[in-house]
């Protein structure tokens, strides 16, 4: 096949001194990201763009997508040490981590959630080879109609599917969108919503935003309860490993029905935090010792890791492929192609394989990689841990403020950044979710621009929206997902349903 | 996770519903803004295609009417959570310990430049909030920053702000 042909050729850009030495780097510097709640990968990817100006996008999308993958593998060991989640999607693997840890079984417990994460991520990439020059080609149809579509899509779907107040949801997607209307506007050349002010004439970097909102709004939050890290110590020894690799074969369904669910998850908005809450829970109802759960079983751990990696990993299809981020991390990642010049979607694959190529194969190389770095030093990072936090905090403000400065070379990004921070706090103390707000300010401009390219093809008539099957199709089902709150409350008004005893519902984050 | 050596440590500040209503207004009027704004811009959809308001109206509409749902429900809701605390005394003073010396560490980024200002940030926060010597205060505060000088200046040739101010002009970066 033509694409295997490009996947080895990829292999070839990967594997020079100089992006080995950044991919394994990147995934140090992703593990200690995942390792300190705080500092989060989204965050850290945001402050660590604006150092990769100086190397080629190849090499910097490799860099930072090691992150990602490092922030995945390192979520586990606070959460499964400390019982403190380093990042959102390790919430719960704190649930059966913890007390497995508290057992004495921690090295069991740290190897299958690292084990799990390397085969979620596996499957993804896999996946990702395969359908991403067939969603490529698919999408050279697309027309300025066929992409607001999509991101009408997305949008639609983060309200109609969200947990927690629709109202909530919107408001937030609402601010990113207004918030990325600050500006110049790119199709009149007005300025838009600057009141006079001369600093918001380049509008706000949603680069700011996300320092802002999960670094510093995290920050204040952790302060809150004036946190102080004890935890178990954990023994990794080969012996361990071993002995947790021949018992992981018995969780086969569990790793199928996982992965599925990470890689569903990843592909449509949502991302590794809502996946690993999923697999949990659908793990629970499912396997035979579902009431063991939270007690402490290998189960436990493998569900929500193998999904919350796999649907990392495969939140980067859609993002290369049709510009949309899968998750708020892949958001930022998205960020990082449009400020090196990329145009993401089917002109990419076409125009720079080098990058997209490099890309797939340093998700193959970076896991396993990652597995192995995250194995052998797992003493190392539980130890960064037990740095007092009255040290990491201001340092973490520090580098906020750093990476806030460097994106613009403008101090008022760093006011910025903290007024970000203190809105963060505020918002996700009252159950305001983030995600939407980063969603929308990072592809506001584009599906602004895509929605009047629309009009103008169309002389201002919406019905464009409908004027073929696929672009029809994609408009209903948004239009559907957007008044599903209302629609299921109808139908269970019409068709009483049977009580759950296991309420499950699709959190977004 | 002790309970705060104070009593008054307890004690609500604000209430979840206080907080709900005080957040959405605030939202709100910020929203009323924009849409002031995107009005004095053109919201029409003109002959080909939306007014440059046309998008930020429409937007920053949805969040005064969300935001004006959100105060309703706040405002009505019997539901035991909303009169939980919002926040208490000892959880404020904890975030203000952390928010008020940011926020002038920032102030002091506008005229002493990143550096200085974090070597004093970070000093300052490990004596008085980790409770640390001076001698270890300085010390790791003044060698964090000797590393990031380097490893910006030197290596990665990422100038950073050096202050209105200029401290570490004699540096020659």
């Amino acid at each position: 096949m033509q694409d295997l042909g490009l996947l080895f050729h990829g292999f070839a850009v990967v594997l020079t001194p100089f992006n080995v030495g950044l991919m394994l780097l990147g995934i140090v510097l992703g593990v200690v990201i995942g390792v300190l709640p705080g500092l989060g990968a989204a965050n850290g990817i945001a402050i660590l763009l604006p150092l990769t100006f100086t190397m080629t996008p190849t090499s910097g999308i490799i860099m930072l997508s090691c992150i990602y993958w490092g922030a995945l593998f390192g979520g586990a060991i606070a959460s499964i040490l400390f019982n403190i989640p380093g990042e959102p999607w390790s919430v719960a693997t704190t649930f059966d981590g913890y007390p497995l840890a508290q057992k004495g079984r921690a090295g069991e417990a740290l190897t299958a959630s690292f084990t799990s994460s390397f085969i979620g991520a596996f499957v993804a990439v896999v996946m990702i080879t395969f359908l991403a020059p067939i969603i490529a080609r698919f999408a050279l149809r697309f027309g300025p109609p066929e992409f607001f579509s999509v991101y009408l899509l997305t949008f639609c779907s983060f309200v109609g599917m969200g947990k927690g107040s629709p109202a909530k949801i919107l408001i937030s997607m609402m601010i990113g969108f207004a918030l990325s209307t600050v500006g110049i506007d790119v199709v009149t050349g007005q300025l838009r919503m600057t009141f006079g002010f001369q600093v918001l004439m380049k509008g706000f970097d949603f680069l700011i935003a996300v320092i802002g909102l999960f670094g510093i709004g995290e920050i204040l939050l952790s302060m809150e309860e004036g946190l102080s890290f004890k935890g178990t110590v954990a023994k990794i020894n080969l012996k361990v490993v071993l002995e947790t690799w021949r018992s992981l074969p018995k969780y086969w369904l569990t790793f199928i029905r996982s992965t599925i669910i990470g890689c569903w998850m990843g592909i449509t908005p949502g991302g590794a935090t809502p996946a690993s809450f999923m697999s949990y829970g659908v793990a629970k109802k499912f396997s035979k010792e579902g009431d063991k759960f939270g007690t402490g079983i290998i189960e436990g751990v493998v569900a929500p890791e193998t999904a919350a990696h796999a649907a990392g990993t495969s939140a980067l299809l859609p993002m290369i492929t049709l510009g949309i981020p899968g998750s708020p991390t892949a958001a930022v990642l998205l960020g990082g192609l449009l400020i090196w010049g990329l145009q993401p979607g089917p002109l990419l694959f076409q125009e720079k394989p080098d990058f997209v190529w490099g890309l797939i194969a340093s998700m193959y190389l970076g896991n396993v990689a990652g597995l192995i770095v995250v194995l052998s030093l797992v003493p190392l990072f539980a130890s960064i841990l037990r740095i007092p936090f009255s040290i990491i905090a201001p340092v973490i403000v520090v580098i906020c403020a750093i990476g806030a400065f460097t994106v613009n070379n403008a101090v008022q990004d760093i006011w910025f950044m903290m007024a970000f921070g203190v809105a963060g706090y505020a918002l996700k103390k009252l159950d305001y979710p983030l995600a939407p707000l980063v969603l929308a300010l990072v592809l506001g401009n584009a599906a602004e621009n895509s929605f009047r390219q629309a009009m103008l093809m169309s002389q201002g008539s919406l019905s464009v929206m409908w004027s073929n099957g696929l672009v029809g199709s994609i408009t209903t089902l948004s239009v559907l997902l957007l008044f599903w709150p209302l629609i299921s409350k109808g139908i269970r008004i019409l068709v009483p349903a049977k009580r759950n005893t296991l309420a499950e519902q699709r959190p977004i984050e | 996770m002790e309970n705060g050596t104070n009593d008054r440590d307890g004690q609500t500040v604000a209430s979840v519903r206080t907080a709900e209503v005080v957040v959405a207004a605030i939202i709100f009027a910020c929203a009323a803004l924009f849409v002031y704004s995107s009005y004095k811009l053109g919201f029409r959809w003109s002959s080909d295609g939306p007014e440059s308001g046309f998008f930020p109206f429409y937007v920053s509409l949805i969040i005064c009417c969300s935001s004006a749902v959100v105060i309703f429900q706040a405002l009505t809701s019997k539901s035991p959570k909303v009169d939980e605390s919002f926040a208490e005394r000892g959880q404020v003073k904890r975030v203000m310990s952390v928010l008020i010396p940011a926020l002038v560490y920032v102030l002091g980024i506008q005229l002493i430049g990143i550096y200085v200002s974090s070597a004093i940030y970070i000093t300052l926060f490990m004596h008085y909030i980790g409770k640390y010597s001076w001698v270890k205060s300085v010390a790791l505060g003044v060698t964090i920053n000797v590393v990031f000088f380097f490893m910006f200046e030197v290596w990665f040739q990422v100038p950073l702000y050096k202050g209105i101010w200029d401290l570490t002009g004699f540096t020659g970066y």
